[in-house]
């Protein structure tokens, strides 16, 4: 009988035991030690993932929702956003390929190059924070893709509904910072990034993405080289130890675990910056219809649109009470200017209380107070008006090959007995 | 008298037969507990140990297979078999589509993504797919479903 070594460790000696197990798991899987072992910070799970349960390992709250798993794509539900900064555990997921299997900060660094500096550059991730001067801003981060379930006929993909948004606050440098210290030219149109997460096929000179921007939206104050998130190092699943953040874009074009960008003299062709990824028709469309590459354009400013955070959906209340309503609204590059809900399906509307922005690209929050004429079932809608002028539509707004940009009016159904 | 005798010989002979199969059998048991002296030890206690799969590979309940949660009906396992190497099979669950959808899908994958060509099991698996998971025509926007209905205290 071999159980000569049964004692219950303690919880310190436990954690050292997984932290091992886990580590000999990872060099068996990936067939090499794990060079970084001794300078994983404390938490670190290495991800090798797969099987792993994904709530423990990206510590997420278990309402989330597995979409995918090789990626990771989990999505949240509107009643967890609640919060006005979006904590870690309630924040969605989308990676188009694999976590890096092993990440040492203290030699990280970020490159600089492309056809519009004069000579590559590069920094290592504490030159970064110790030469710029840091800042910190609430950015809201949505899936080009989120709502993509309401579309038909299907676009195919992850089935987001509404949870492939979030608003945390981001600290960083400024990449205007970077890039003047970098010495860019007057043909720089695009910016580039590449990241050190690896293709779903495991080929190391395939990149799952590498998306970027417009020289302008790059040198926004707003657009961070960021290493914290809610004033913590950023979590694994979200980009640590370095993300881009271009907030207001589609998320995608905020890259994580970022380790180099170019500076382009034309638009970024790296891969999902051709169509169809990440673009609409140029021109509307009809549902279902071909639509050539060529005539896709690029999503740049995400649409106006709002979510209600609280009540959760299929609330019961009692005929006489008034109810509280609260929630978030966003408009891309755009701000909100008014927010209405509906308890008639939209035939009247009654105006919110709407706070501003913390700071530019930020969500804004909405309240209301909505009584009930009489017994029923209602639904509750909510229509953001961004500062153009712009309203959200109520069906599911112009078709299109990918199912992006769906910001239709979110609605929450009541029932008063 | 004769008859007596070779009556009392037979009944002898039948007990020491019988007395030698016990004695083999019970040598033959302290041989094998000696050789593997854990045959005795109920299963149970080896169960402590290696925790058994919580959903069993092939387990199919109410017509959906659990462990990937695709309608288990002919050629599911095709798919399970060429698909789920790459992705998670809730990609193909919460995706709909028709036969030319999930055609082009798959000529996307074999051009992009490294699928193998599929043969003869193409066929069967876009038939599997273009009837389980075909699109829902729900008009300009779908009725709210699912709804869990609680008593919200305020």
């Amino acid at each position: 009988m071999a159980k000569e070594d049964k004692h219950t460790p303690s919880v310190s000696s436990r954690r050292k035991f997984l932290r091992n197990s886990t580590l000999a798991t990872v060099a068996a899987a990936v067939g090499a030690k794990v060079v970084f072992a001794s300078s994983m910070p404390e938490g670190y799970v290495p991800v090798v993932l797969q099987d792993d349960d994904p709530y423990t390992l990206f510590k997420k709250d278990k309402e989330l929702i597995v979409l995918n798993n090789k990626p990771w794509n989990i999505e949240s539900q509107p009643h967890l956003l609640d919060d006005k900064v979006t904590p870690a555990d309630k924040m969605f997921i989308r990676n188009n390929g694999l976590i890096p299997e092993s990440i040492d900060e203290g030699s990280w660094e970020l490159i600089f190059d492309g056809e519009a500096v004069s000579s590559p550059k590069t920094y290592s991730l504490a030159e970064l924070k110790r030469r710029f001067h840091h800042y910190t801003y609430q950015l809201t981060l949505e899936c080009g893709g989120n709502g993509r379930s309401e579309f038909y006929p299907p676009a195919s993909g992850n089935q987001w509904k509404t949870g492939a948004v979030s608003c945390a606050f981001w600290t960083g440098v400024r990449l205007k910072d970077v890039l003047e210290d970098v010495g860019i030219g007057d043909n720089a149109v695009y910016i580039g990034y590449h990241s050190a997460d690896t293709h779903l096929s495991g080929d190391p000179d395939k990149e799952p993405i590498s998306r970027g921007v417009p020289i302008a939206k790059a040198l926004q104050e707003e657009t961070l080289l960021a290493f914290e998130m809610n004033g913590e190092a950023i979590p694994i699943a979200h980009g640590y130890p370095l993300r881009l953040v271009a907030g207001g874009f589609p998320a995608s074009a905020s890259g994580k675990w970022l380790n180099r960008i170019s500076v382009r003299d034309k638009v970024h062709d790296g891969t999902k910056m051709a169509a169809p990824s990440y673009r609409v028709p140029c021109k509307p469309v009809s549902p279902g219809e071909e639509v050539p590459d060529e005539e896709m354009c690029i999503i740049e400013s995400m649409p106006v649109k709002s979510l209600i955070t609280y009540p959760k959906s299929g609330a019961m209340i009692d005929l006489g009470d008034s109810l509280e309503i609260r929630g978030h609204a966003w408009a891309g590059e755009l701000e909100v200017n008014e927010l209405h809900v509906s308890i008639d399906f939209g035939a009247t509307w009654q105006a919110c209380k709407l706070a501003p922005p913390v700071n530019r690209l930020a969500w804004q929050h909405f309240s209301a107070q909505v009584e009930f004429p009489q017994k029923g079932y209602y639904e509750v809608w909510a229509r953001a008006t961004d500062s153009n002028g712009v309203s959200q539509p109520m069906v599911v707004p112009g078709w299109n090959p990918k199912g992006y940009l769906n910001n239709a009016c979110h609605r929450i159904a009541v029932k008063v007995g | 008298m004769d008859q007596d005798i070779i009556k009392s010989l037979k009944g002898l002979f039948t007990i020491v037969v019988v007395l030698g199969i016990v004695v083999m059998v019970l040598l033959g048991g302290v041989l094998l507990l000696q050789q593997h002296p854990d045959v005795l030890v109920s299963p149970k206690e080896e169960d402590t140990t290696i925790p058994p799969p919580l959903v069993s590979e092939n387990l199919v309940k109410d017509g959906v297979h659990v462990a990937t949660g695709l309608v288990a009906a002919e050629g599911y396992e095709m798919v399970i078999a060429n698909c789920t190497n790459c992705h998670a099979a809730n990609l193909i669950t919460q995706n709909r589509g028709d036969k030319e959808h999930w055609e082009k899908l798959i000529d996307w994958m074999q051009e992009t993504q490294g699928l193998w060509d599929l043969g003869k099991n193409e066929q069967v698996i876009v038939a599997y797919l273009a009837e389980h998971y075909a699109p829902v025509q729900r008009g300009r926007r779908a009725n709210l479903s699912e709804i869990e209905w609680y008593e919200l205290v305020e």
